[in-house]
């Protein structure tokens, strides 16, 4: 056998199921289809290989690639080289979650169903807020959902949308909302790269279903959501607060300081990176919006003899039941990766998740506090920070990043990659984008690494090209 | 009573000691203050107070109620929740319009090869060429298969690559200075469609089946008639597991209309190198990786829902593509004014993109036509086989990779394609999907796939005909089938009345939303 063939049937087989339905040969099955649109001619692809050539293949496109994981990376920006515990692959690489498909027969299902009971209940623990669903796509995609559901909900047209959300989750909802929803009103940032919130009160009015922002945000800057959240409330508007949860161990549930709707990506726990995904967004809401939360939800309830189990509950918001009147067209999600997202949270547990984001907390200020101290390098991002913060580089961070991939260095974000989503927003005295550069710190990163780093960056900014930013 | 939940005879549920399902405790319940599985590496950097880090205003007061279990009792939680699940692994999912087929386990060596996992999204494009090669090759093999002419491998999952397809569909009338609002939908339209079309800032156009299970024309020619046609999606084959004979006409009258035709490629694994939807005359497809593709399904996903367009719709697609420069250099192009725009963050779901391209790899074009070849005589062989049990109210046409067949016959014994499915679940095989699509009484969707082997089949069949020989002897223990699973019937009523969608703990009183 040369080419490989998920089909198991012998000859035999085959010409007992021939005779079996009553066909001649194989074509004869194919007969309700037009002549004019049956292809008789083969797909032009490439011939089928076995296990030992494709896995020969795959290793010569993935040995194209240099990983972040083999470099010393400080790239954020929505993506995290957080460690994933061992267990955690051996947990969703089981067969019987990873083959199964959505739990539409709950008997034969309450581990999965379990699971996603367990994920939305850690979603609220960690969001402070009293419902979750079971997990949507990306961070992206959930906050274009959470802005339909507010929209829903207040029956209002705009959101303002706090230029400190992540460019991509911008783009994604002005996608989104140009067909449908509420159209985004873009607020800009004040000095330190925080929320300007006269900006937002000037922003906000009857028309507003929402209040957008993160927490902390794109450029790490940490937001004073009671007070945002006081804004949006005053005009009639829900908040909704976009956070990574692996935050939510060190800094105070968004729940607790206001926000009606919480969402996000939840890759940094227990997912690769994988270039971007699969990683997995969630939606928590206050109680009373449950019923317009899109996508599945986990109840518990009981069988005929009174044990307790889980099923798929409130399915009448769901398309296959209500389809042009369902809360969203969202079938399958990120269930897998959710299921991801719980075990990496039970392995860190209450005491671990605190532990983790402290200690990155204080791996960033002490990169910061290296950096800030080298020449001509300033803060962009100022005030408290969780591990992310941009700084200003004397230079194009752009170039400063390429010079330093030769020495084994992934500097950072250069988010002038993102310049057209930051037009009349940027702070006051900010100009251009040019020499900012966004970096994280994961408790990957030695303090002999970051020393190390620094020293390189400043060889690059002292060298040749210094002072062109 | 005994017999029925498996206990051996003589002997007592005590005797054989089988755990009791109520003692069954979620992660929160087993744990207790001060386990843990987690370590952290030194720090090595000053130990600042968390004062001198985060205000206090907005750092956490009350710590998240996570669990605490020691590494031990965590594995052990989620192996015992495996073992209450059942995957393609465990046995015949026959689940129509899901495609239960095997998922190679080679694919999921790919996606963990460090190469592409341990890749960050925003790394130079020179340390990223061998994933962007894999992508950009991806993209012509989808182009290929689907007879159309340019891809994108964003979207998430297949309803978001029909709302995908639907948003450039909207682009491409508003760039030709129009708005049509209506898209036409089939009722055996999976419900992803109109939910869609509302997203995609549309309005659907219901248009009726005819008897024998594909579009009515005489139907779809009045819906068009009344004007203000977007397009038209369709499943095809149907999800009657037909393919539509009038397919070429179909296309033609909405294209006349000004109409787009979109793809749901829901079904694609019944036509691979058979029929290509760029051929029939359609303008946008989605592919389900977790179907036609081989890539796992995860209890839910994530799955990818690429979509392919026609040249003309080419320049509509989301942001970025990915593009080969004169040098042979891919690159991501993010220069394209006419694009929808951004359809979500980073690239798309790669990980699984990773194992799609890995199965397409490996089966080519004669593997993949095998594939729909014995996908179809599967299901014709199932079909054929429960035949005289199950009303097949398009028995007279061969079916496609899925046949939808109707449990009205158990009717008369008070039994409903419900009991039938949950009794199946105890002869230990996956039932199929039910009472869908809508326009078949007592819908019982079948799709074997083709990985199953024939004996797995004849054990697909002997479950489907125990199960009727009971519903004749023993009604009453369909209707309160499962019996032999670690729970019985579930009250979703309840669930629904009352949500509990959260762990109760002990000192809140209640988990109620």
């Amino acid at each position: 056998m040369g080419a490989t063939s998920y089909v198991t049937h012998g000859r035999d087989d085959l010409r007992q199921m021939l005779a079996a339905v009553g066909a001649a040969d194989i074509d004869d099955l194919f007969a309700g289809i037009p002549d004019e649109v049956r292809r008789r001619e083969p797909l032009a692809l490439p011939a089928g290989v076995s296990e030992v050539e494709v896995t020969a293949a795959l290793r010569c496109l993935a040995g194209r690639d240099v990983p972040a994981t083999q470099l010393v990376s400080f790239l954020g920006a929505g993506v995290y080289d957080h460690h994933v515990p061992a267990v955690v692959d051996a947990i969703v690489s089981r067969g019987e979650f990873l083959t199964a498909y959505t739990p539409y027969q709950p008997e034969r299902s309450q581990g999965v169903l379990q699971s996603i009971f367990e994920f939305q209940t850690a979603i609220c623990e960690l969001t402070g807020m009293d419902v979750s669903n079971a997990s949507l796509y990306d961070g992206g995609t959930a906050l274009s959902e959470a802005s339909i559901l507010a929209g829903a909900q207040t029956r209002r047209r705009e959101v303002a949308l706090s230029a400190g959300v992540h460019p991509e989750y911008r783009q994604v909802l002005a996608t989104a909302a140009a067909a449908y929803g509420p159209r985004p009103r873009l607020v800009g940032l004040r000095r330190g790269a925080a929320t300007d919130a006269d900006a937002l009160v000037a922003a906000v009015g009857d028309d507003t279903a929402a209040v957008v922002v993160q927490q902390p945000n794109f450029f790490g800057a940490l937001e004073d959501l009671p007070a945002l959240a006081e804004t949006a409330h005053a005009a009639g508007a829900l908040l909704i607060v976009v956070a990574d949860p692996l935050s939510l161990g060190l800094l105070e549930a968004p729940g607790r300081l206001g926000a009606d709707i919480v969402v996000g990506e939840a890759q940094a726990l227990g997912s690769t990176m994988s270039f971007g995904g699969p990683g997995v967004g969630y939606m928590a809401v206050a109680g009373r919006l449950m019923r317009r939360l899109p996508g599945r939800l986990v109840g518990e309830t009981v069988d005929l003899e009174g044990r307790r189990g889980y099923v798929l509950t409130l399915q009448t918001r769901e398309q296959h039941i209500r389809r042009e009147k369902a809360t969203s067209n969202i079938c399958s999600n990120h269930a897998l990766s959710a299921l991801a997202t719980l075990v990496h949270l039970s392995w860190l547990g209450k005491e671990g998740l605190p532990e983790l984001g402290l200690h990155c907390a204080r791996k960033a200020a002490y990169l910061r506090q290296r950096l800030l101290a080298l020449p001509g390098v300033r803060a962009f991002t100022e005030g408290p920070v969780f591990r992310e913060f941009a700084v200003h580089l004397p230079r194009a961070a752009g170039e400063v990043v390429e010079s330093l991939v030769p020495e084994g260095y992934l500097a950072g974000v250069p988010v002038s990659r993102f310049a057209g989503m930051y037009d009349g927003v940027l702070p006051d005295g900010v100009a251009s984008l040019d020499g900012v550069l966004l970096l994280a710190v994961t408790e990957k990163r030695t303090r002999a690494e970051i020393d190390a780093f620094v020293v390189a960056l400043d060889g690059v900014l002292a060298g040749e090209g210094a002072g062109d930013g | 009573m005994d017999e029925r939940r498996g206990t051996p005879a003589g002997r007592t549920d005590a005797q054989v000691c089988r755990p009791a399902p109520a003692d069954r405790l979620t992660i929160y319940e087993k744990s207790r203050p001060g386990r843990g599985a987690w370590s952290l590496p030194e720090l090595g950097v000053p130990e600042v107070p968390v004062d001198g880090l985060i205000p206090a205003h907005l750092r956490r007061t009350a710590p998240a109620r996570l669990p605490e279990v020691g590494e031990v009792d965590l594995v052990r939680h989620f192996t015992g929740l495996s073992t209450l699940n059942f995957g393609v692994d465990s046995g015949s999912y026959p689940l129509g319009s899901c495609t239960m087929k095997y998922n190679p386990r080679v694919n999921e060596a790919a996606a963990r090869l460090e190469g592409f996992s341990g890749l960050h999204p925003y790394q130079p494009e020179s340390l990223v060429q061998g994933a962007l090669e894999l992508m950009h090759e991806l993209e012509s093999w989808l182009v290929e298969i689907s007879g159309l002419h340019a891809a994108t491998l964003q979207p998430a999952a297949g309803a978001h690559g029909e709302l995908t397809g639907l948003l450039v569909i909207r682009a491409a009338h508003l760039a030709e200075g129009r708005d049509p609002r209506r898209i036409i939908i089939p009722d055996t339209a999976h419900g992803t469609n109109p939910a869609s079309v509302v997203m995609g800032g549309f309005v659907p156009a219901p248009v009726r089946s005819d008897a024998r299970g594909g579009v009515d024309m005489d139907d779809l020619r009045a819906v068009v008639a009344e004007g203000d046609i977007a397009g038209l999606m369709l499943t095809n084959p149907n999800t009657l597991g037909l393919f539509d004979e009038h397919i070429v006409a179909i296309a033609g009258l909405v294209h006349d209309a000004g109409g787009l035709l979109y793809y749901d490629g829901a079904n694609a694994n019944a036509v691979l190198g058979i029929s290509r939807p760029g051929d029939m005359g359609f303008d946008v497809v989605h592919f389900n990786t977790h179907k036609t593709f081989s890539t796992p399904h995860g209890g839910g996903g994530p799955g990818a829902g690429p979509i392919v367009v026609r040249d003309a719709l080419a320049p509509f697609l989301p942001v970025p593509v990915v593009e080969r420069d004169g040098d042979g250099r891919f690159f991501l192009q993010y220069d394209r004014p006419l694009s929808i725009g951004k359809v979500r963050t980073f690239y798309g779901n790669f990980g699984v993109l990773v194992r799609a391209w890995t199965y397409i790899r490996s089966l080519g074009a004669e593997g993949l036509r095998q594939v729909s070849e014995t996908a179809v005589l599967n299901a014709n062989y199932v079909m054929e086989g429960l035949r005289d049990i199950l009303d097949l109210p398009y028995g007279e046409r061969r079916c496609m990779h899925e046949f939808v067949g109707s449990a009205a016959p158990f009717r008369e014994h008070g039994v409903r394609a419900l009991d039938v499915a949950k009794r199946l679940l105890d002869h230990g095989v996956h039932p199929p999907t039910t009472y869908f699509p809508l326009i078949v009484d007592e819908a019982l969707m079948v799709e074997p796939t083709e990985t199953e082997s024939k004996d797995a089949l004849d054990w697909l069949i002997g479950a489907f005909r125990s199960v009727a020989d009971e519903a004749k002897e023993d009604p009453a223990l369909l209707r309160e089938a499962p019996v032999t699973l670690p729970v019985r019937r579930l009250d979703e009523a309840q669930a629904a009345r009352r949500p509990v969608v959260k762990q109760r703990f002990a000192e809140d009183g209640d988990g109620g939303a």
